[in-house]
Formats: C-alpha cells, sequence, structure tokens
C-alpha cells in the first residue's frame, strides 16, 4: 500500500516553499572549474590554536552531555568577550544560551514569543531563514523592504509603518547579509522612539558583529531604552571561521532566556561539548585572529567593490558581513536570469537577490570571503560576461 | 597615508605579483600613487627583490641545504660585521644572520652534493680569521617557509555551494 504523504505531513511545513536556489545545486554538480562565490562562509580554516583545543578536549575523553545552557566557563566567557568588544551586559548564570550555530536561537526567538498570528516584522533583503521559521512557529512575516538609498537601514518610519497591534517582534539583521547594511547609534534611537511603550521585542541577528568596516557594531541592546526589549544573537561561525562546529549563543533578559532554555533543553539537550571546549580557547585568545581576517576581508572588499563598479555595476559599499550587493538591472536580465547565465556560461556561483525577499530583486549577491585569486579570476569572468550581453 | 603604505609592503610580502592597479583597489587609494611608493621603496631598497617559492622537492633537481651555527671573535672596531661581510660574499651563501644566544651568526648554504658543502665549511668557511668554530646541520624537510605549507591539506568531503 502506498501512503500519501501528501496527506500525512504537517500542512505547515509543506507549505514553505523551498529555497529558490536549489535548482543551481543541479547545474552545478556535473561542473568543473566553477568559482563559488555563492556560500556565505569564511574561506579560513579555523584558527589552529582553536582546532587544537578541541582536539585536546577529546583526547581527555571530554565526550560527555554539559549543562543544557552550555559550559558556565564558557557562558563566563561569552559575558567578558561581550562586555569587552561591544560594552554589552549580561549575566552569565540568567541571561546566556548556547546553542547549536546562531540559527537555532533565531529559531528559538521566535518560538518562545508566537502565539498564532502573531506578525514579525522582517527587513528584506536579509538572511533566508527569518520567514519560515516564523511560519513554523505559527507567526505571519510581514516584510519591510529596505532600500539602497538609504543604505538598506531599516528606518523609523518604515518600521511605524509596519506595526500593527499583531505585531510581536522586529527582527534586525545587522550587520547584514546579503546587503552589508548596518545600524547606526542614531538610527536605533529613531527605532526606540517607535516601539516605545509597545511590547514588541527585537531580535538583533548580530553574527557578523565583529565584521564591520570602519566603525565598531552597535547593538540595539546597547541603549538602555531597548536593552529589556531586545533578544541578541551571535555566534562563532563567522568571526572565528568556525562554521562546521556549529555553536551560537543568544542573551536577553532572564524570563526570555530561562523559556528559551528550556525549549533547548527538550530539543537539543546541550550544544556540541567539543565546540564548546574550543568556543572557550576562541574567545580566551581569538581576540587578534577576528582582526587578522577582518582586515583581510576589508581588503577583499574594496577589491570586489571597486572591480564591478569599473564594470559600470552600480554597488552600495557594504558596511558589514562579506557580500557585496550590486544592481544588476542595467543588464536588463533578472537576478534569476543573471545568475544562471552567469554559472552556465562563466562557471561563476553568485546569488540571486530574489532569494532574500522582497527588494532582492535587481540584485545579486557575492561573498568576498574568497581568495584574492578567486576574486580576481571571478572578476575577469563578469567583465567577459558583461562585455558579451 | 602612513598606515596605507606600510599595508602596500604587506600586501606585496604575500603576493608579489600583485599589481598597482589590483593594490590600489585593495587599499582605497590611486594607482599613481600606489605605483610611485612602490617605485620609491625599490629606490630605497626597501623592496629588496621579488621571488617566488619554490618546491624543489617535486622537481629531478638534487641539492643540498645546511645551517651552519658560526661561532666567532667580534673584531676591534667593527664587531661582527666585518666576519659577516666576508662571508655573505659567497654565491653559495643564501643567508646570514646575527644571532643571540649559544653561537653567533648562522649561515644557510645550498650546495649540489653533502661533499660540496663540506668543501665550503672547511675550505672557506672555517678558515677565516676570527672563525671559532662552526656546526653544520642539514635541512631534510622543509614544512613551512614564508608562511606557505609544502603539503597539500587535504579537502573537506563535502561543502555546501550556497547560502
Amino acid at each position: 500500500m502506498m501512503l500519501d504523504y501528501d496527506k500525512i505531513l504537517s500542512s505547515r511545513v509543506m507549505d514553505i516553499k523551498p529555497s529558490g536556489i536549489r535548482k543551481f545545486f543541479d547545474i552545478l554538480q556535473d561542473m568543473e572549474d566553477v568559482i563559488s562565490l555563492g556560500v556565505g562562509e569564511p574561506d579560513f580554516i579555523t584558527p589552529w590554536h582553536i582546532r587544537d583545543a578541541g582536539i585536546y578536549s577529546l583526547e581527555k575523553g571530554f565526550t560527555k552531555y554539559t549543562s543544557n545552557a552550555g559550559m558556565m566557563s564558557l557562558r563566563k566567557e561569552i559575558s567578558s568577550y561581550l562586555d569587552r568588544r561591544f560594552a554589552l551586559k549580561y549575566d552569565p548564570e540568567t541571561q546566556i544560551l548556547v546553542t547549536v550555530g546562531g540559527s537555532e536561537a533565531i529559531d528559538l526567538s521566535l518560538r518562545v514569543l508566537i502565539e498564532p498570528g502573531d506578525e514579525v516584522i522582517i527587513p528584506t533583503p536579509s538572511f533566508v531563514c527569518y520567514s519560515p521559521l516564523t511560519t513554523i512557529a505559527g507567526g505571519v512575516p510581514v516584510f519591510v523592504e529596505t532600500k539602497a538609498e538609504n543604505q538598506f537601514k531599516l528606518t523609523a518610519e518604515e518600521l511605524k509603518g509596519a506595526i500593527t497591534p499583531k505585531t510581536k517582534a522586529v527582527i534586525l539583521p545587522y550587520p547584514c547579509n546579503p546587503t552589508g547594511g548596518i545600524m547606526e547609534k542614531e538610527d536605533l534611537v529613531g527605532i526606540a522612539r517607535v516601539l516605545e511603550g509597545t511590547d514588541i521585542i527585537i531580535i538583533s541577528d548580530e553574527i557578523y558583529a565583529e565584521l564591520t568596516y570602519g566603525q565598531r557594531h552597535f547593538s540595539p541592546a546597547n541603549l538602555e531604552e531597548l536593552y529589556p526589549r531586545t533578544i541578541v544573537i551571535n555566534g562563532f561561525s563567522k568571526a572565528y571561521a568556525m562554521t562546521g562546529w556549529r555553536l551560537g549563543y543568544v542573551m536577553g533578559t532572564e524570563p526570555l532566556i530561562a523559556q528559551m532554555t528550556k525549549l533547548h533543553q527538550f530539543a537539543i539537550m546541550c550544544s556540541p561539548t567539543t565546540s564548546q571546549y574550543a568556543a572557550i580557547e576562541a574567545m580566551r585568545s581569538g581576540d587578534k585572529d577576528i582582526e587578522q581576517m577582518r582586515s583581510e576581508y576589508d581588503i577583499r572588499r574594496r577589491y570586489l567593490v571597486d572591480g564591478v563598479r569599473t564594470m559600470g555595476l552600480e554597488c552600495f559599499e557594504p558596511k558589514g558581513a562579506f557580500y557585496i550587493f550590486p544592481c544588476i538591472k542595467s543588464t536588463g536580465m533578472s537576478s534569476d536570469e543573471f545568475c544562471e547565465r552567469f554559472l552556465i556560461e562563466e562557471k561563476v556561483a553568485a546569488i540571486s537577490g530574489g532569494a532574500f525577499g522582497p527588494g532582492g530583486e535587481g540584485f545579486v549577491r557575492m561573498c568576498y570571503a574568497s581568495s584574492m585569486d578567486n576574486l580576481t579570476e571571478a572578476l575577469a569572468r563578469l567583465k567577459r560576461f558583461i562585455g558579451r550581453l | 597615508m602612513e598606515h596605507k603604505r606600510t599595508e602596500i609592503l604587506r600586501l606585496l610580502e604575500k603576493d608579489s605579483r600583485l599589481t598597482a592597479q589590483q593594490i590600489a583597489a585593495m587599499l582605497g587609494l590611486e594607482t599613481d600613487e600606489v605605483s610611485k611608493t612602490i617605485d620609491e621603496y625599490e629606490k630605497n631598497r626597501l623592496i629588496l627583490g621579488y621571488q617566488a617559492l619554490v618546491d624543489w622537492d617535486k622537481t629531478d633537481e638534487e641539492f643540498v641545504t645546511a645551517l651552519i651555527e658560526v661561532k666567532i671573535t667580534p673584531q676591534r672596531g667593527k664587531g661582527f660585521d666585518r666576519i659577516a661581510e666576508r662571508i655573505y660574499q659567497y654565491d653559495e651563501v643564501e643567508s646570514v644572520y646575527l644571532m643571540s644566544g649559544g653561537y653567533d651568526l648562522v649561515v644557510i648554504i645550498t650546495g649540489r652534493t653533502l661533499k660540496d658543502v663540506a668543501t665550503f665549511v672547511s675550505a672557506r668557511l672555517a678558515v677565516i680569521d676570527g672563525v671559532i668554530s662552526t656546526s653544520t646541520h642539514f635541512i631534510l624537510k622543509k614544512y613551512k617557509e614564508k608562511n606557505q605549507i609544502f603539503s597539500v591539506l587535504p579537502e573537506q568531503e563535502e561543502r555546501m555551494n550556497f547560502i
């Protein structure tokens, strides 16, 4: 007997559209000599002293579960790191939860807040997970298109216009993947004014906090008036090139973190023990690794922006993260068409802006966390490609 | 600007094939400015040369490299420099460093055979006035040089290509 899985599987899950870039995987399967600027991942491998700490913990036989919220020694390191690098104060006992990547933290934040029908404001273009995770938690995503002319910031007016009595939370995905936009202090003061007197929570995804160029990252939780309503999400993936270790962390006031820890306990138990040991080392002596990688990204950032602008493409100068988000409307192609042809004809993988939600059409994301040789070759191929159009 | 000038040196030290135009884009400078700075550095001998880092083990060429510790007597008025000079003039000498610790100079030389190196040490180096003793170490294998690892690190089995 054949089972009718369409009837069995949850419609809430089935209704979620698969990521629009699936088809590229298939094209890519049989290709050689492809340069991928498609994946948002540092090209560095994790610094050796951090890997070594993970290996050492295995040699010692530290392979058991840790406490649910993560090892206390790690939470203390996170607390001191946040204070040292961003002037953020969180109590390691009650305000910090160690998660399986920033992604789990986003999921938990939405789940502990959303009642059926609650609205979550999502500035776009932005990372792909906010909307499906909102839906799965029973919420309704409300998109706000950010604009290149506003440096892809969420303006106070835009936020105000999107708020309804059902608004539960607003995501602040800054520094922003894919746009490279950041929010500065005065922008957040504006946001604070709009939110004053409401119960709306800010979910601030700060996974790229260490990767800003020209100025340090400023968190909404740095503002006293926003602190109680802000959940801060960060992780080890981007700052220390530790994507595969799957380790993130989330901070907030005690009632928020307590509920997240409860869910985390049932779904995950605890974050990977080996990764936690490596992470302690990263926080104790990894500041210099961060600086080194950031200055390397900064060089590549300028190189790539200069390269695409020279070809006549409009490109916002990204202030954070490690992507450029040039406008390709001048080519007359849609973003999907551009990316598909660029991949097939020139073997360079970039991501169509449309994948990042409303407002992304007409743009393409290219990741510059790739070697200079790759970037140079990718620019040469882009020039050839555009010259042919 | 001074900081950017140092950055030019850092970039070139890592990859000397970068063009002035590329460096200008990477640092947010004008191409002319970068060219001029590099010219100046070459004239001042702040940049001494540009070389490729070769893994000779992958070729059929056979030679040996030795690291020689040398103890010397410093000379009045000239210190160690006079003797170092007499050593570094030999073409087969790749590097000479003045050291702190148990000996005074390190001399790195490359020869075609062990005998070549031995001959150089006994006939040239050891007989120089002021050289008290030498101790020769042959380099068996190079693992890393100038931040470059000689072996190829394995690639991870599967990697994400998108997002």
